[in-house]
């Protein structure tokens, strides 16, 4: 890797993790940098959403050894809110409805939750409402979305868009997409793709993305593919990676395991 | 799970804030109720000769009656022999204005946000603070007469309006309609009268504030409200009392009267206090409201907000006579640590063409039962009449219990009856959503919960909502209180 001096934006040393005494990570090791873009694939139960969700803080996993160092600082401690003010954002593969919330309601309090975190005074609603506007046009979503209660009544496309919309209203450096991609047609995938690269432009923001499909790769071209099996990552290489999966499937990797 | 719950357990077990006593030389009747009780409230209030007949007549009814068993309320029978049933704060003379209230009931009514001084007190509503057995001041009395409005203690219409008070008292919750009914028939000494004149949609909030500091005495107030042809009123009731390790009995009736196309808004905070996290104390809140749209085309709309109380029962009901009249029932119900509540409603149909509306949100934390009692009715005569209801329960930790029992009856096939209900749990997946996008834990349950309960909040009067959400946070979380 060429950032030799730098430190890793995130770095993951022998993650163990469980849940109600089930092991499902068992000794994760992955090192992301600034600017960087990481897809991590593999089949179904393989443990990539759990890591998501243990990076994030799930209070349902329990660290079980090893670390998760965020800009060189320790963060299995912290709450997820913490986390989140750390500038580690986690787009759910099922965003989550919260009735009688409107969503301009919900997306001015955690901006305001992450200002209130920089010691910044919370912005008003006329204010907060130009910046939402500028955020909208990025994520091609109507300005009539904002009104509706958050997530709730959205369609597949819909969800996976506000939860982009966030990850750029709140400016966090790492972002974290698990399956972004299910769900999604061909267009919507394309859109919503180019979205994401334009978020990465300036390289000063980085992105793991969490697929099944090598189809969302062509769209975002990442600089590793990770391929996990059985709580591990047992393969790493660059994007012609996905290829070979696409051809071969998971299966010829495994005897690399024994 | 443990540490969400925990986090959950912390925000719910807040002290609750309300919870002084106010030192004061009262004048209090010896506790037990017999008819010589009767005779001295009848004699401390000045009451004309009717009232004597109205109570005994009570009392006769009371004697016969049992406390109902039928809620999922668990609860050990109170003696009624030992309750005190008059007790009054003693005041020298009669107040000259609302700056001569004794120093230390007015700081009482300060400390608790209702302010009765002149120049503090809420600009767009009138109050009248009950303390105990009797009414302390009511504001803004003179200008609301010039709009022909009387908005007054209830004692004081005994005797000013027996005209009024003999047409309407006991015309929609008779004395003998339940076992608390005619308690309070029997023993009522304050509460609000209201009576809106013709056409007059009435300038101000009117409100009423109880207050119970006594720790032997039961509350027993009692409000009437009429509203006459055409008319609308928006009217709020609040309620606290300190926090003794002895459980106070309140049972109230509230009556209310809309004539044709009259409209009654009426209000809820209630916000007795709960008991500790032992279920320790408490208020036991035995209540009887009921309204009466006896024009066509009228409406009756009771919105509460109950989180107080160790023991809720109460069901405010609409008794649609009036062709085209309506009732509508917006209720939030939340209970924590050991509280009970069996509350909702009753709609009974019976001219054609009414309408109801229910909705109840219940949230139930900590060791509490929140049970949903509703009844639909629609008789023979309310042809075309309409019911919608939705119940919704919202349970936080393993050990909070909600319930719903919905009741129907509909003896026409013209009706339509609707109902929706739902049970679910504050959900670690919301949470988890919330705190990921930086948002504090007590933060995001507010944010849910006040969520859950929008449509039920949406119809309280804009100058309490906002006091509602506060309520709700002082309940639920540390940052406040």
């Amino acid at each position: 890797m060429s950032q030799n001096n730098k430190v890793p934006l995130l770095e993951i040393k022998n993650l163990h993790a469980s849940i109600d005494d089930n092991k499902i990570l068992k000794g994760v090791n992955l090192s992301i940098f600034e600017g960087e873009i990481h897809a991590i694939m593999g089949t179904n139960g393989s443990g990539k959403s759990t890591l998501s969700k243990v990076i994030a803080g799930h209070p349902s996993y329990e660290v079980t050894e090893g670390e998760i160092l965020f800009q060189g600082e320790n963060i299995c401690e912290l709450d997820p809110d913490l986390r989140s003010h750390l500038g580690l954002f986690l787009a759910f593969q099922y965003p989550v409805e919260i009735a009688g919330v409107d969503n301009q309601e919900f997306l001015q309090a955690i901006y305001n939750a992450k200002q209130v975190s920089m010691n910044l005074p919370k912005v008003n609603p006329l204010f907060f409402y130009e910046l939402l506007r500028e955020k909208l046009k990025m994520v091609k979503l109507d300005e009539s979305f904002i009104s509706r209660n958050v997530n709730e009544g959205f369609s597949g496309g819909e969800k996976k868009r506000n939860e982009i919309l966030q990850f750029a209203l709140l400016d966090s450096k790492l972002g974290i997409l698990d399956e972004t991609d299910s769900g999604l047609d061909i267009d919507a995938l394309k859109s919503i793709s180019e979205t994401i690269n334009t978020l990465m432009e300036n390289k000063s923001k980085s992105v793991i993305l969490i697929t099944h499909y090598k189809r969302l790769l062509e769209y975002i071209r990442p600089d590793f593919i990770h391929v996990m099996q059985d709580g591990q990552i047992i393969k790493t290489g660059d994007a012609s990676l996905a290829n070979l999966l696409e051809e071969k499937g998971y299966d010829w990797l495994k005897p690399v395991m024994n | 799970m443990n540490e969400t719950n925990a986090t959950l357990q912390q925000l719910v077990n807040q002290p609750y804030k309300y919870g002084f006593s106010t030192d004061i030389e009262t004048e209090t009747l010896p506790p037990g109720l017999n008819e010589n009780i009767i005779r001295n409230i009848i004699k401390k209030n000045n009451e004309p000769d009717y009232m004597f007949h109205f109570r005994t007549g009570a009392l006769k009814k009371w004697r016969k009656m049992k406390s109902p068993g039928w809620a999922k309320l668990d609860f050990l029978e109170m003696d009624y022999q030992k309750i005190v049933y008059y007790s009054a704060p003693k005041t020298k003379k009669t107040l000259a204005n609302l700056d001569e209230v004794d120093p230390e009931i007015r700081d009482t009514f300060d400390k608790l946000g209702i302010s009765l001084n002149e120049q503090k007190r809420l600009s767009n509503v009138a109050v009248d603070a009950v303390f105990d057995s009797i009414s302390i001041a009511t504001t803004f009395k003179e200008e609301l007469e010039k709009y022909g409005v009387i908005f007054c203690p209830i004692s004081e219409a005994i005797k000013v309006y027996p005209h009024l008070i003999k047409q309407f008292l006991g015309t929609v919750v008779p004395s003998g309609d339940n076992f608390f009914a005619a308690l309070n028939s029997a023993v009522f000494t304050d509460g609000s009268f209201c009576y809106i004149p013709k056409n007059l949609k009435c300038p101000l909030e009117l409100s009423t504030y109880f207050r119970i500091n006594n720790k032997e005495a039961g509350q027993f107030e009692r409000t009437l409200i009429v509203a006459e042809e055409g008319s609308y009123v928006s009217y709020l009731e609040g309620c606290t009392a300190p926090q003794y390790d002895t459980n106070q009995l309140h049972a109230a009736i509230v009556e209310l009267i809309a004539l044709k196309n009259a409209e009654i808004k009426y209000s809820t905070v209630q916000n007795w206090y709960a008991g500790d996290k032992n279920g320790i104390g408490g208020i036991y809140n035995f209540v009887t409201k009921r309204g009466l749209c006896i024009g066509e085309n009228s409406k009756i709309s009771w919105t509460q907000v109950e989180t107080g109380s160790a023991i809720t029962w109460k069901y405010p009901s609409c008794v649609l006579i009036g062709n085209k009249s309506q009732g509508e029932f917006y209720s939030v119900a939340l209970t924590t640590n050991m509280q009970q509540a069996d509350t909702g409603t009753k709609m009974i149909h019976v001219g054609s063409n009414t309408k109801s509306q229910i909705i109840s949100k219940g949230i139930s934390g900590g060791f509490s039962k929140n049970s949903y009692r509703g009844l639909v009715k629609i008789g023979t005569k309310a042809l075309n009449s309409r019911n919608f209801s939705q119940c919704d329960s919202l349970l936080f930790g393993a050990d909070a219990q909600a319930n719903t029992f919905p009741y129907i009856q509909v003896q026409n096939s013209t009706s339509k009856i609707e109902h929706e209900a739902s049970t679910s749990k504050v959900g670690e997946e919301q949470l988890f959503y919330l705190l990921q996008r930086g948002i504090n834990a007590e933060d995001a349950v507010t944010l849910i919960l006040t969520g859950f309960c929008k449509v039920v909040f949406d119809e309280l009067p804009i100058e309490f909502a906002s006091e509602v959400e506060h309520l709700l946070r002082i309940k639920l979380e540390g940052s406040v209180g």
